[in-house]
């Protein structure tokens, strides 16, 4: 009985934020599919990193945070943004380099700021913002409050310096930080083998006395669970959290549509939920009756609809006007 | 801004006839423009629109500059005009025209005159001879390869003037040794209005000053004068006057060139342009009549004077006069002379020497007839005479071609049925 | 007036802004128990406690990029590097962040924060940590940098540099921090951006900064005494702004200049200075500008040869005796 209870209320609880992680899921997908159509139409120049077959780490992760904490990120960060609310409007604008986008078309794709929403970048060099979370989870400590800092970096940055010095001082300090490693180590998997010593990126943790984890990447929820645990251990103590979070090399794209799936197969199901973080929430909620196929289609549409407006709106919008280039060099 | 004479470099808006937007057909006038000659007409090469005037009236640009745009109507024309620096090459409309057989000088002219003597010098000590009027060639540079610099300079301008813009200097300062301008305070005279204008230089000085300096310096001049009795040919001149009517009028200055181009033709070791490899023995003559101009001279030429008739030429100077005075003269009209004659007998010159117009050999000076008291047959008679002074480039003729040239003239103005022979 | 070191005067800098704004703080190693690596921080841990006044382990590009990720999280961070030689490390944080994400944010996030330490040679420290960094950091827009030479200025520039929004490098000298001087009682700001005449002279200017402005005064001093040249020493105080109008308006009194500094020869922070003169005052120049710099070598070890490979009140003299064609 007492199972069961349990059982409802988490369900209950997840209810209104399950669709919501799927909706935030599919946005980001939707979203990065069409930075990719506008790239190779010459829309967005420079560097344009997305993040198919991610949305589960951002999502499950910043849906356990406050409005209050902050959220930092390496340069793969439209995923982030989006999930922590920064309007696909402003995304899409900031890509084309538009004076409507978040950082008014002067940091592009690498450099998505929404100082507002607390997500701070955005940032270029491998490795580079890692202390400036540490710095930021120093803020929050020196103030005396219980926010945190989240921090994203593929595992490449694992092997800089800016890392270990980072860890260990988030660590001797005792700061308030979540430290989100998204490892997808079977796409570049044989590379990162050639390069790292130590594979799993849990394991460095210890060299710092740090409490890590290992998460599925693939599963929202999972990332949710973990993430809320990390945020537990920063709010009451400030101790931070390596969390490594795998996903999976991903050949998702508009070709293979993460909520329908025409299968053959048992297999071929089991594999397109394996692989695919969208399609096994989306086919979590349809077996557990949240949403019917009708639902699911219409939300994809409604999606659709939002990156659309965001491509439209950043069409339309203006260029900044030259005097920019010369503004914000220095603040007053 | 095209070329429209072979020497010129620059031109000067004078006036525009089309406006922006106005309608353009091929040929029209867009605007005059005086050139280092005269004023000319700047054609369209093309029908359209005018579009960005960029040169005002006023206005003196370099050759191949962009002065406006002629546009299809309708097409917007994009950056502005005015900001294109002027193409390098031969510009695409007339560039550089040549006129017929008269080309002459601008390949084998010297480097301009500023080029000549470059003085190295502080930009300091630049600005002090500058404001102090002082002659930087004159200055002996005490710097590094000779550099003028501020002490030496200081020499010649300290006396004359006070440094422009001596700020007050802080007195707290270790005495100096270094010689500074004297101070402010030597007295000077009191002055009520300024003590000179500057007027610049227009289009014609430019030329003259510029040709004259390649002239007189380089050229071996040598100078042979001679009188010349003008008594008959007073009376031809009074004769044919008669003869002629209201058809036309004959000048002393219409029979001087008449026969000057009879005695070249008899002496053309005289009648030649020296070319720096060669001389150039011209077997047509053609004169070039020294005009004055309001603010210069030009030289417009009669050309094969040799067999045209005296009521021709004086028909074909007055009306080139007229042009010359009212710069309307096209550059056929005022190149191509192979012997130049200056007369300024109507302004009581007794007698002068004249500066050779290069590449000729030779050159004219014609001074006023003057009655005067002469031995004839051994008595004393009053008769008119004139001085005339040859100029000679010594390069192309010498003493004796120059006088035997001198002498045959004489005779033909003595005689003037001689030119008839 | 008070007399004080150079390294008391920054002392009272930190403390005085410490008391008056909460946010800032000093961090880096060896300033809170050992009392600071120059002693510059010396009383401050016992002051203000642990959470400001923050010992480091030894990783400058750690707890720089620290400092600016707590600037942006609103806090004034004062970061000292050891020796400026160190901070080579940490120049990701100091270019890639700390001056660019202002900009790269269209003007969110500002980045107050400072960056402070000793800069340059002193004596006999090797060809590593003699380092002159000014004109890789004043090559940076988004970054202000300053050059204290005497105690007052380093008092007034460290305060204007914690109070100012901007990532600000102050270049202080280990061969500075023992210089007396007198510091202005009271609150004694001075402007960043402005320089100062420690000198007024007809003849020619010397600009000069940090440690060249006691090399020029001396030169200045034997060119006064045996010459009977009059030189103005200008100390810039400020490498990025440069007070150009300041630099031009001497010149315009002298007609000749001479930058004497620290750092070597090519596309050193002097070449900044000449192309302002020549640029913008070519008409005032009665001979070329100079420059007396390090010699474009390592730094050697040997007395001697650090000697002669340092700016030279003797090679300044000679330099404006060019200038003024006595030779």
């Amino acid at each position: 009985m007492a199972t069961a209870t349990a059982q409802t209320a988490t369900r209950t609880a997840h209810t209104a934020l399950e669709p919501r992680m799927l909706r935030q899921m599919l946005l980001i997908r939707r979203f990065e599919e069409k930075a990719a159509e506008a790239y190779a139409l010459g829309k967005i120049g420079g560097f344009c990193h997305l993040y198919i077959g991610q949305e589960a780490v951002a999502v499950g992760s910043l849906t356990a945070l406050r409005d209050d904490d902050y959220v930092i990120s390496s340069y793969r960060e439209h995923g982030q943004a989006l999930a922590r609310g920064v309007s696909a409007n402003a995304v899409m604008a900031e890509l084309f380099g538009k004076a409507t986008g978040c950082s008014s078309g002067k940091g592009g794709s690498m450099h998505l700021f929404d100082a507002g929403k607390r997500f701070l970048g955005g940032h270029g060099i491998v490795g580079g913002h890692i202390p400036l979370a540490a710095g930021l989870g120093f803020a929050i400590r020196y103030k005396g409050g219980d926010q945190l800092c989240i921090c994203y970096f593929g595992e490449a940055a694992v092997n800089i310096g800016a890392f270990h010095e980072t860890l260990n001082m988030a660590s001797v300090y005792k700061l308030p930080v979540i430290f989100c490693c998204e490892n997808n180590r079977y796409g570049m998997g044989t590379a990162f083998e050639r390069v790292a010593a130590v594979t799993d990126v849990v394991e460095h943790a210890c060299s710092y006395d740090m409490a890590a984890e290992l998460v599925n990447g693939m599963d929202v929820l999972a990332v949710h669970a973990a993430t809320q645990r990390a945020v537990e251990r920063a709010r009451k103590g400030g101790h931070p959290t390596l969390l490594e979070v795998r996903t999976y090399r991903y050949m998702g794209h508009s070709m293979s549509d993460p909520l329908h799936g025409v299968y053959r197969t048992k297999e071929e199901v089991e594999e397109q939920r394996k692989r695919d973080p969208i399609s096994q929430l989306a086919m979590k909620l349809k077996e557990e009756g949240a949403l019917d196929q009708a639902a699911l289609d219409a939300l994809d549409a409604e999606v659709h609809a939002e990156v659309e407006e965001a491509v439209r709106f950043a069409d339309q919008s203006p260029d900044p006007d030259p005097a920019e280039l010369t503004t914000h060099v220095l603040a007053d | 801004m095209e070329a429209l004479s072979p020497t010129m470099e620059e031109g000067r808006v004078v006036k525009w006839h089309k406006q922006d937007g106005d309608p353009v057909k091929t040929g029209e006038t867009l605007a005059e423009v005086e050139t280092d000659k005269a004023v000319m007409d700047l054609v369209a090469r093309a029908d359209g629109v005018l579009r960005q005037v960029a040169v005002a009236e006023g206005q003196t640009v370099p050759v191949g500059s962009v002065v406006a745009v002629i546009a299809s109507p309708g097409e917007t024309v994009g950056v502005s005009v005015a900001a294109a620096p002027p193409p390098a090459a031969a510009p695409s409309g007339g560039g550089m025209r040549d006129a017929g057989s008269g080309m002459r000088d601008a390949g084998g002219m010297a480097p301009t005159l500023a080029d000549v003597a470059r003085v190295k010098a502080s930009p300091l000590a630049k600005r002090i001879a500058r404001e102090a009027g002082v002659d930087l060639k004159l200055v002996t540079g005490s710097g590094p390869g000779g550099r003028v610099v501020k002490r030496d300079v200081e020499g010649s301008a300290s006396r004359a003037l006070a440094p422009a813009a001596a700020p007050a200097v802080v007195e707290s300062h270790p005495a100096s040794r270094i010689p500074h301008p004297a101070p402010l305070g030597l007295p000077l005279p009191e002055r009520t209005g300024a003590a000179y204008q500057d007027v610049p230089l227009t289009q014609i000085r430019k030329t003259i000053a510029k040709r004259l300096a390649t002239s007189l310096g380089p050229i071996p001049h040598f100078f042979l004068t001679t009188e010349v009795d003008m008594e008959r040919a007073a009376d031809a001149r009074d004769a044919l006057n008669k003869q002629l009517g209201d058809q036309g009028k004959v000048s002393f200055n219409d029979i001087i060139i008449k026969a000057t181009a009879l005695a070249l033709t008899k002496h053309p070791a005289c009648n030649a342009w020296f070319q720096e490899t060669h001389i150039r023995y011209w077997h047509e003559v053609h004169i070039g009549m020294a005009v004055a101009v309001e603010d210069g001279l030009i030289t417009p030429v009669i050309r094969n004077a040799e067999l045209k008739s005296l009521a021709d030429i004086g028909r074909e100077a007055k009306e080139l006069a007229e042009k010359a005075r009212s710069r309307r003269l096209q550059p056929t009209e005022y190149t191509g002379s192979t012997f130049s004659v200056s007369n300024l007998g109507m302004f009581d010159i007794d007698q002068f020497t004249a500066v050779i117009n290069p590449p000729e050999a030779g050159i004219l000076a014609v001074g006023s007839i003057v009655q005067k008291p002469v031995v004839v047959d051994g008595q004393p008679a009053a008769r008119r005479r004139m001085r005339i002074t040859m100029s000679c480039d010594h390069r192309v003729i010498d003493g004796a071609t120059g006088a035997a040239f001198l002498k045959t003239l004489k005779q033909m103005l003595e005689n003037p049925l001689a030119m008839l022979l | 007036m008070a007399t004080l070191t150079y390294r008391d005067a920054l002392n009272q800098a930190l403390r005085e802004e410490m008391q008056r704004d909460p946010n800032v703080f000093l961090m880096g190693e060896e300033v809170g128990v050992y009392q600071g690596a120059y002693k510059v921080s010396r009383g401050l841990l016992e002051e203000f406690g642990p959470m400001r006044i923050v010992d480091t382990p030894i990783a400058e590009l750690g707890f720089a990029g620290i400092g600016v990720g707590a600037a942006m999280g609103g806090l004034r961070p004062v970061i000292e590097f050891m020796t400026w030689n160190f901070a080579v490390l940490a120049l990701d944080q100091i270019v890639n962040s700390a001056a660019k994400i202002l900009y790269e944010s269209g003007g969110q996030v500002p980045i107050p924060i400072v960056f402070r330490g000793p800069n340059g040679a002193a004596l006999q420290l090797g060809a590593q940590h003699s380092q002159a960094w000014e004109s890789w950091l004043s090559h940076i827009p988004g970054l202000k940098v300053v050059a204290p030479a005497t105690p007052a200025d380093a008092k007034g520039l460290l305060k204007s540099a914690i109070r100012d929004n901007n990532p600000v490098i102050v270049l202080e000298g280990e061969m500075l921090y023992n210089n007396k001087g007198e510091v202005p009682e009271g609150e004694h700001i001075v402007p960043i951006g402005q320089a100062d005449v420690k000198r007024p002279g007809r003849d020619v200017t010397l600009i000069c900064h940090s440690k060249t402005v006691a090399v020029a005064l001396k030169a200045a001093d034997q060119l006064a005494e045996r010459e009977g040249v009059s030189a103005e020493v200008l100390d810039l105080r400020s490498l990025r702004p440069l007070d150009e109008p300041a630099i031009l308006a001497s010149v315009a009194r002298t007609n000749r200049a001479v930058v004497v500094e620290e750092g070597w020869p090519h596309a050193g922070l002097g070449a900044q200075v000449v192309d302002v003169i020549q640029r913008e005052a070519f008409d005032q120049l009665d001979a070329p500008v100079l420059r007396v710099t390090q010699a474009d070598v390592p730094m050697p070890y040997n007395k001697q040869l650090e000697r002669l490979a340092k700016a030279s009140p003797e090679r300044v003299v000679a330099a404006v005796r060019r200038v003024l064609y006595l030779d």
